[in-house]
């Protein structure tokens, strides 16, 4: 007898690229951002970013197991999340504090919500906001074999201008800072593997680094505008943390909305704010708004209002 | 230049080089030819033949008084074995006529062209064009001469030949075009006389360059001003409907409007070519062309096919299968209706044959929305199908309905370019059998 045939719902076939293979994108862009982060700081930091990977696929395992659905650990999402999140952390940050920083994150801000694609905040982001509030003095000394680096933000914060390190090393990354937010270079080619392999569209990331330079431009920081973008978290966070599928908008028309909040609040917050970093902070409130863009941010639907008229 | 298209799409991988250089070949069925009753949209034929009765190529098998509907007209001659169910593509037995092939295809005698055809009332046309059964060969299979109605106080002003087949793996239109463009080119000029303030467009994707060439060179070898070829933006799915009325005309409309409304009528190539040989030489709608392909199939062929043959029969012609398939579909895949078995017949619809080896066919289960917009920005209809297939799933029609979803035409871009791969083609079809039926419910009450 013939073997029966499949029967299905058309269409019959399908796009190459599913779930994993985006989150497999998405750590290889991370990864020149990685390399760069353990030749500034050492084999450090590249013991903290195993650290967390591992915590966070073990313990998205093991609340998959307990909660009995589906285990999805290998759609390397966790994996994304577990090295974001090292890459906001300073290379000298206890490696425990690490784990129970990825946990949280993972149980706390993904599961709690109903895993991939239902957690309304970034788990990274939320993760290392749990992290500051707790260990604040760990979180924020940069400390590496013993020579204090001290950010170029709070260098401006605290209004030490002329100690600035020069526009070349911010740009290359050897300065101080969290293990993966320092080098604007290696992050700019993850943007372009992003970009190349169509895993995120340059709204979110052209737009919110632009209203960043323009504001602060306007506002007459003392740094200049070129700096001010290419120092701490916000080429992290706006190429691969404010672009997450799940807590940013799904139109492009309310990607642009939501980049230029995160841009007006990263601006505020380094200007007016007593934190001398704005980017995690202000994606995590935008992130809360996401669901309001979506709603009003929606396409138009065919014929329904003229285009050509 | 950037060509024509429309807003969204996706670019699957096209596929078409199995056949597209392939000329089209005949069959002659050797055994009995299944003619199911329900081949057009609107209403079903009822046998009007009894088991016994010798018929002729060209006589009328099935037919009804409704006026959306097309008689069935038998393709070869011989007996009619049986009146009976059988199992056809649209996965259900049907009511169907079947008859044993006798070899000889004697013609029905009253099967000839309409005399003096080219200045003849166009009239007359339309009566043929029921008479020898056409309808849409597309694979909507509207009846061409409902279409060819328009209320009177519809101005037709564009009269688009579809000659885009945005289907990947699929060449019948394709071939046809290189092979016959003399006859698509009659055809429209036939109908053009029907819609004296029309101008005709023949619109082609941009991936068959030589088709394109040969309909520019036929038009102005008939030399009619009245007539363009429109070389098109190479996007799925420019050949629907909405897409193709939206890059030709640059006008869109609303759901509940029709083609006519924007003063355009579509029809695809081959039901142009078959018109003017209903006219033209007397042939009524009992065949059509074909693609027999897919990676499961051994010598990928274009057919030139009588209605009612068994696919088995063209498969083994094909060479049979050169690994075993795990779909087989009739039409394209991306449309196409997926079979449990190849002892279906070939009816109005069936575009091509396509058979999938395991590596093609799509088959991995759901996961959960990552909520990329992948599915935003695939969708030609601009809705959200990320946000309707919950609706659907917990069966909340009416915020479904409020969403867009009736607007969905079932293109399966969504579905396609989900990376979680969520079925949304299928629940909007759900939804919307589903809503359909309950107003179907309510208006009985």
């Amino acid at each position: 007898m013939e073997r029966l045939l499949a029967v299905s719902s058309s269409p019959h076939i399908h796009a190459q690229q599913d779930t994993k293979a985006i989150m497999a994108w998405v750590l290889a862009a991370l990864a020149p951002a990685g390399l760069a982060g353990i030749y500034f700081f050492g084999f450090r930091a590249a013991a903290v970013m195993a650290v967390c990977v591992a915590s966070c696929k073990i313990s998205e395992y093991i609340w998959q197991r307990l909660a009995q659905q589906t285990v999805t650990v290998g759609d390397l999402s966790a994996a994304v999340t577990g090295l974001l999140l090292a890459y906001n952390l300073p290379p000298s940050i206890p490696f425990w504090m690490a784990a129970v920083g990825s946990v949280f994150a993972i149980i706390v801000v993904k599961q709690f919500f109903g895993g991939i694609g239902c957690n309304i905040v970034n788990p990274a982001l939320a993760g290392r906001a749990f992290m500051v509030s707790s260990w604040p003095v760990s979180m924020t000394s940069w400390t590496v074999d013993g020579v204090s680096g001290a950010t170029p933000l709070a260098m401006i914060k605290e209004g030490s201008i002329a100690d600035l390190p020069g526009i070349y090393d911010v740009f290359i990354g050897n300065i101080g800072g969290c293990i993966g937010e320092t080098s604007a270079a290696a992050l700019l080619i993850g943007f372009a593997i992003l970009l190349y392999k169509g895993i995120i569209n340059w709204h979110i990331p052209v737009v919110y680094i632009g209203t960043v330079a323009a504001l602060t431009a306007a506002l007459g920081r003392p740094a200049g505008p070129l700096y001010e973008v290419i120092t701490g978290g916000l080429f992290l966070g706006a190429i691969f943390m404010a672009t997450d599928y799940t807590t940013s908008p799904m139109t492009k028309k309310g990607q642009v909305i939501f980049a230029f909040g995160c841009g007006l609040l990263t601006t505020l917050i380094r200007v007016f704010g007593g934190y001398p970093e704005g980017v995690s902070y202000s994606i995590l409130i935008m992130n809360l708004t996401v669901p309001l863009i979506d709603k009003f941010a929606r396409p138009r639907i065919f014929g329904e209002v003229k285009k050509h008229g | 230049m950037k060509l024509p298209s429309f807003w969204g799409g996706i670019h699957p991988p096209q596929k078409k080089d199995a056949t597209a250089y392939k000329k089209i070949e005949e069959y002659l069925p050797k055994g009995e030819l299944v003619f199911p009753m329900a081949q057009n949209l609107g209403a079903p034929c009822q046998p009007v033949v009894k088991k016994g009765d010798r018929v002729l190529v060209g006589q009328k098998l099935g037919d009804t008084e409704a006026f959306v509907s097309a008689p069935i007209l038998s393709s070869v001659s011989g007996t009619v074995k049986e009146i009976g169910l059988r199992l056809t593509s649209a996965g259900i037995y049907e009511n169907c006529v079947i008859v044993e092939n006798d070899g000889l295809y004697e013609k029905d005698p009253s099967w000839a062209p309409i005399d003096n055809y080219a200045e003849a009332d166009p009239k007359e046309y339309l009566k043929r064009i029921r008479e020898a059964g056409i309808v849409g060969f597309g694979g909507a299979t509207f009846p061409t001469v409902v279409k060819l109605s328009p209320p009177p106080d519809k101005v037709i002003k564009w009269l688009i030949v579809n000659g885009v087949e945005c289907e990947p793996y699929i060449n019948c239109d394709n071939r046809l075009m290189l092979e016959e463009p003399e006859k698509i080119v009659e055809g429209l000029r036939l109908m053009l006389r029907l819609f004296p303030e029309a101008e005709g467009v023949i619109g082609i994707e941009n991936n068959k360059p030589d088709a394109i060439k040969m309909m520019e060179s036929e038009v102005s070898k008939q030399g009619d001003n009245k007539i363009a070829v429109a070389s098109l933006a190479v996007k799925y799915p420019q050949g629907a409907e909405k897409m193709l009325i939206e890059a030709v005309t640059r006008q869109e409309y609303v759901m509940t409007a029709l083609p006519a409304d924007v003063g355009c009528i579509i029809l695809n190539v081959r039901t142009v070519h078959q018109i003017r040989e209903a006219i033209a030489a007397g042939e009524p709608a009992i065949s059509r062309i074909i693609t027999v392909t897919g990676e499961a199939v051994a010598e990928p062929k274009n057919i030139h096919v009588p209605l009612g043959t068994s696919m088995r029969e063209l498969i083994d012609f094909c060479g049979g299968f050169r690994e075993q398939p795990v779909k087989v579909i009739s039409g394209g895949p991306m449309m196409g209706v997926s079979l449990r078995s190849i002892d279906i017949p070939v009816v109005k619809s069936t575009s091509g044959i396509l058979a999938l080896t395991a590596s093609n066919a799509h088959l991995a289960p759901e996961s959960a929305c990552i909520r990329c917009g992948r599915c935003f920005e695939g969708c030609p209809m601009g809705l959200m199908p990320s946000v309707l297939n919950p609706l659907v799933l917990m069966r909340d029609y009416k915020a479904f309905e409020e969403t867009g979803g009736m607007n969905c035409i079932e293109c399966g871009a969504c579905s396609y370019s989900c990376p979680a791969n969520r079925h949304l083609t299928q629940s909007f079809r759900d939804g919307k059998s589903t809503i359909m039926a309950m107003r179907r419910k309510a208006a009985v009450k």
